[in-house]
């Protein structure tokens, strides 16, 4: 179980205890947190659960998945500290992880 | 105006074995998709990657899963619209009326909705400056190259749409190309040739670059970009070109009076209607308790939903269950030999 807090681009903050082995994606999806459209359901083919992660967890997260990256090209507007959290493994390492979503999915 | 027994919304693979399955109990259909291909997301998101979960096919590609579909619709003549969204639908007497984005006009009984996520659309450039150009001078797609002539034209993106054109218009206009990262998704042979023009100084190439701000005066004249380091750049353009990919919206589907659940439709499990009679929903875009997205389910609501549209557009006939093992009829309609 980790703790983990999903940051709205208004600056609504949603804190959830998501279970090991989950993703961060699921975490919100589970939990009605609004901002992660998720539409592809967890296959890396479609950049709707977008999320930034500041630098303090950037690393400690797992790495970015193969083709990850060109995703990411794809979403609205990408950044240095863009992720998909269907591609982020929730574990007890990462509680307390924050990720905060982007102003929009599409 | 086409009458049909069943319209079906979505040709991918749950729309094309709901019509295999229209055509085996003897209705007519027709399939409209907004993609211009056949496949739905199969093809449009994960042609190369394997499937390992569709009943008796130990493995196979979101392709190849299409083509097999095809080839078990071969039998049938359907007639497919590609490239046309399905925009209005309208109850006249006990059948509904559709039109789509191209014009084209169905009188049906039955409509059965196969959208899995909603219709593709591309993905557009995030400054809210750029609706004003949109389809003039800012494009997400290239119907007439020859307008490009002698133009500058600035096309952002990485992947194979936007190298392939940046290769293809370098010939008769000045380019920009405009990646946000260094590294691109394009296939490498066509990576290597823009870099050799990026080298030749054919193509501007701008990497780790993403726009941030468009103006002009009644057409797009100078667009702003903005590096990782947020220095800004400004560049004279004519038009500009996003190749950002395909997202999926619900898009006219929401204005139909259903049920709506988040992006999806609530049905009931028994013919999978929605809460308007003679419209179905099946495969992803359905929900009810217990819903799995997975592509057999899809097959499954399909076979039943069709099922139910015998009885809206052959009121007088009865539907009798049978087997594709022992029936004459449906061997018949296969075109296969009986015994």
């Amino acid at each position: 179980m980790a703790k983990i807090t999903y940051i709205e681009n208004n600056g609504t903050s949603h804190t959830v205890d998501v279970a090991e082995g989950l993703t961060v994606m699921e975490g919100a999806v589970q939990n009605n947190i609004p901002g992660i459209d998720a539409d592809c359901g967890g296959g890396m083919a479609c950049a709707t659960c977008h999320v930034y992660v500041k630098d303090e967890w950037f690393d400690k997260i797992n790495k970015k998945s193969e083709g990850e990256d060109d995703m990411i090209d794809q979403a609205y507007e990408p950044k240095k500290s863009s992720r998909l959290s269907c591609q982020i493994q929730v574990s007890p390492e990462i509680d307390g992880l924050e990720v905060h979503l982007p102003e929009k999915q599409i | 105006m086409i009458k049909t027994d069943a319209l079906i919304i979505g040709a991918g693979p749950t729309g094309l074995f709901t019509a295999h399955q229209l055509k085996l109990i003897g209705l007519d259909c027709e399939i409209v998709d907004n993609l211009d291909k056949i496949g739905g997301q199969c093809i449009e998101l994960y042609p190369d990657k394997p499937i390992y979960d569709i009943p008796a096919i130990p493995e196979c590609t979101g392709e190849e899963l299409t083509n097999n579909l095809l080839e078990q619709l071969k039998p049938f003549n359907i007639k497919f619209h590609l490239g046309e969204r399905v925009d209005e639908l309208k109850k006249d007497n006990e059948k509904w009326k559709v039109k789509t984005s191209k014009g084209t006009e169905f009188e049906t009984p039955n409509v059965i909705i196969a959208g899995g996520v909603g219709s593709f659309e591309p993905r557009k450039f995030s400054p809210k400056e750029c609706e004003q150009f949109e389809n003039k001078t800012i494009l997400y797609s290239i119907k007439d190259k020859k307008i490009f002539d002698g133009k500058t034209v600035s096309i952002f993106g990485g992947g194979d749409s936007a190298l392939d054109w940046a290769l293809e218009l370098s010939k008769t206009s000045k380019v920009n190309l405009i990646h946000r990262r260094d590294e691109f998704r394009a296939a490498q042979a066509t990576v290597d040739k823009v870099k050799e023009l990026s080298n030749a100084g054919k193509i501007n190439l701008i990497t780790n670059s993403q726009l941030k701000m468009v103006s002009g005066n009644g057409k797009l004249e100078e667009i702003e970009i903005e590096n990782d380091n947020k220095e800004t750049k400004k560049l004279k353009t004519d038009f500009a070109l996003g190749f950002f990919g395909l997202i999926m919206q619900l898009g006219p589907i929401a204005n139909w009076g259903l049920n709506l659940n988040k992006k999806t439709v609530e049905v009931d499990t028994e013919k999978f209607e929605t809460n308007q009679k003679g419209i179905y929903a099946v495969g992803d875009i359905c929900n009810y308790p217990g819903k799995l997205k997975l592509i057999l389910s899809g097959f499954h609501e399909g076979a039943l939903a069709a099922r139910a549209c015998f009885k809206l557009a052959r009121p007088n006939e009865k539907y009798r269950f049978e087997f594709t093992t022992s029936s004459k009829t449906i061997k018949n309609r296969l075109g296969v030999k009986s015994d």
